[in-house]
């Protein structure tokens, strides 16, 4: 059985699902993305375009914007710390922020250690490529699984790519006898318990939420078929030509994802989305995803 | 044979799926509302826990309202945390939500505060002649900071009622599909349709 503590941090991502969260870099963007339906903010220094465009260190969003954006929306606020920053962690636990993503698109503190994020109150959610990773950030704490795209490119090639990957890894679990599942966990590094109670759920045991390069209402629709619980949109609403009407309409094309005619009403006059990225013209330094 | 009682559980956004798997463990057979019409063909209705700004726009947007108010004169209606905010006649902090005033009481969104604050305790219910305990899981709850004459109440946790009652409409500020009892599930389902 789970602990108490646990299980409040996977029950807030049960409440997350079928909804939306949005990068927002200050208190406007963050009431319109609350008026728009947005489930909860990600509170962030620079949207991952602008990050990419820029380069250098990306870091934690500084104290104020968080604290302005708590203020100004009711809904739960996340913010994200470089991968193995234990210390931004801390402090995000001190603002009480709702959730942390110990996230690949900041620029890592560490590279040989993830956060052990199970002595924190605050719940964390952490990227994937795979079904190892997955479980790796899982057996850390992580109460939250959200894939790992090219965040900032306007292109989730890599997002569908790693929903494919981790439902794939979990699908072939379930033929596999007890031997093979050991062999698994071993090749995972994890305790078998936690392979085996994924294969028997065939779903990961904390929520799996898509995110990384999703432009358009039909891009959150594809990512809800294959398996996504919920949708983070990125660089995708701030950068397009109507924010606020684009960001309505990801909403409701999410929400209705089993519905087309919903989902193409939603998709009308939507203006120009943000110019993508072709991924395979990307030097691989630039792809976040391998951090 | 008595005919499986239909649940039907709003499913917009939120935790639909955690309260099917409590209503699959007592046999209940649930259906997921998202319309008018798949809501006519339910004897029961539950708004789930979720963002309440959220399931009250898609409320709105898919013409919910007048339909749920008209189930709740004749059939059991339970809202959830998020579901409470919805069934409540006002919102003191929240300036998108328009409720749907099915239960007489007044509503702070997140009441308890941030992630930080939420918690599990046990409360203490009243569904029979004695008040029992009862394990509650409270994640950015609302609180209810003022009840009407009408609302009677079921049940309380750290000082605060945390289960309400009006006719056919009862809220609880906690989730009880997030833990493995299903006594209050039992008690709505014995409630009259």
């Amino acid at each position: 059985m789970d602990n108490k503590e646990y299980v409040l941090k996977v029950g807030l991502a049960e409440m997350l699902k079928g909804g939306v969260i949005m990068d927002v870099t200050n208190a406007e963007q963050a009431k319109i993305a609350e008026d728009a339906g947005a489930v909860a903010v990600m509170a962030l220094e620079r949207v991952p375009a602008d990050i990419r465009k820029a380069g250098g260190v990306a870091r934690m969003s500084p104290v104020e914007k968080i604290e302005e954006i708590q203020a100004t929306v009711q809904i739960p606020v996340m913010a994200k710390c470089r991968i193995g920053h234990f210390v931004e962690a801390e402090l995000l636990q001190e603002l009480k922020v709702d959730y942390i993503d110990e996230s690949e698109v900041l620029t890592p503190a560490d590279e040989e250690h993830h956060i052990d994020k199970h002595p924190f109150k605050i719940p964390f959610v952490c990227g994937c490529r795979n079904l190892g990773e997955a479980l790796r950030r899982i057996h850390e704490g992580a109460a939250m699984i959200r894939t790992k795209g090219v965040a900032g490119s306007g292109n989730f090639v890599e997002a569908v790519r790693h929903l494919r990957q981790i439902y794939g890894e979990i699908h072939a679990l379930k033929k596999m006898d007890k031997e093979k599942l050991k062999k698994m966990a071993k090749e995972y590094r994890v305790p078998v318990d936690l392979v085996k109670r994924t294969a028997d759920l065939q779903n990961l045991t904390v929520p799996n939420f898509a995110a990384g390069g999703i432009a358009t209402p039909a891009d959150a629709v594809l990512c809800m078929k294959l398996g996504a619980q919920a949708v983070f949109v990125g660089s995708g609403i701030f950068k397009s030509s109507d924010p606020a009407r684009l960001a309505r309409a990801v909403v409701t094309a999410t929400t209705h994802y089993d519905d087309p005619a919903i989902v193409l009403e939603a998709s009308r006059a939507l203006g120009d989305a943000m110019p993508g990225l072709e991924i395979s013209k990307l030097p691989k330094e630039e792809l976040l995803q391998y951090r | 044979m008595i005919a499986k009682p239909i649940v039907g559980i709003l499913a917009f956004q939120g935790d639909f799926a955690k309260h099917e798997q409590a209503f699959a463990k007592l046999k209940c057979e649930t259906r997921l509302v998202k319309s008018p019409s798949q809501l006519e063909a339910c004897e029961y209705l539950v708004i789930p826990g979720g963002e309440s700004s959220v399931i009250d726009r898609f409320v709105k947007s898919t013409q919910l309202a007048e339909p749920i108010k008209r189930f709740a004169s004749n059939r059991p209606v339970w809202g959830t945390c998020a579901g409470m905010i919805l069934l409540a006649t006002h919102v003191v902090n929240d300036r998108t939500i328009s409720p749907l005033s099915l239960l007489d009481i007044t509503i702070e969104r997140n009441g308890y505060g941030r992630q930080f604050d939420s918690f599990i305790d046990v409360g203490q219910v009243t569904f029979g002649a004695k008040p029992e305990p009862l394990e509650m899981v409270f994640i950015r709850a609302p609180k209810i900071t003022n009840i009407g004459a009408e609302v009677v109440r079921l049940g309380s946790c750290r000082n605060e009622t945390v289960i309400v009652r009006q006719g056919n409409v009862i809220a609880t500020s906690f989730h009880p599909e997030l833990t493995a009892s299903t006594r209050f599930q039992q008690y709505f389902l014995s409630l009259k349709h």
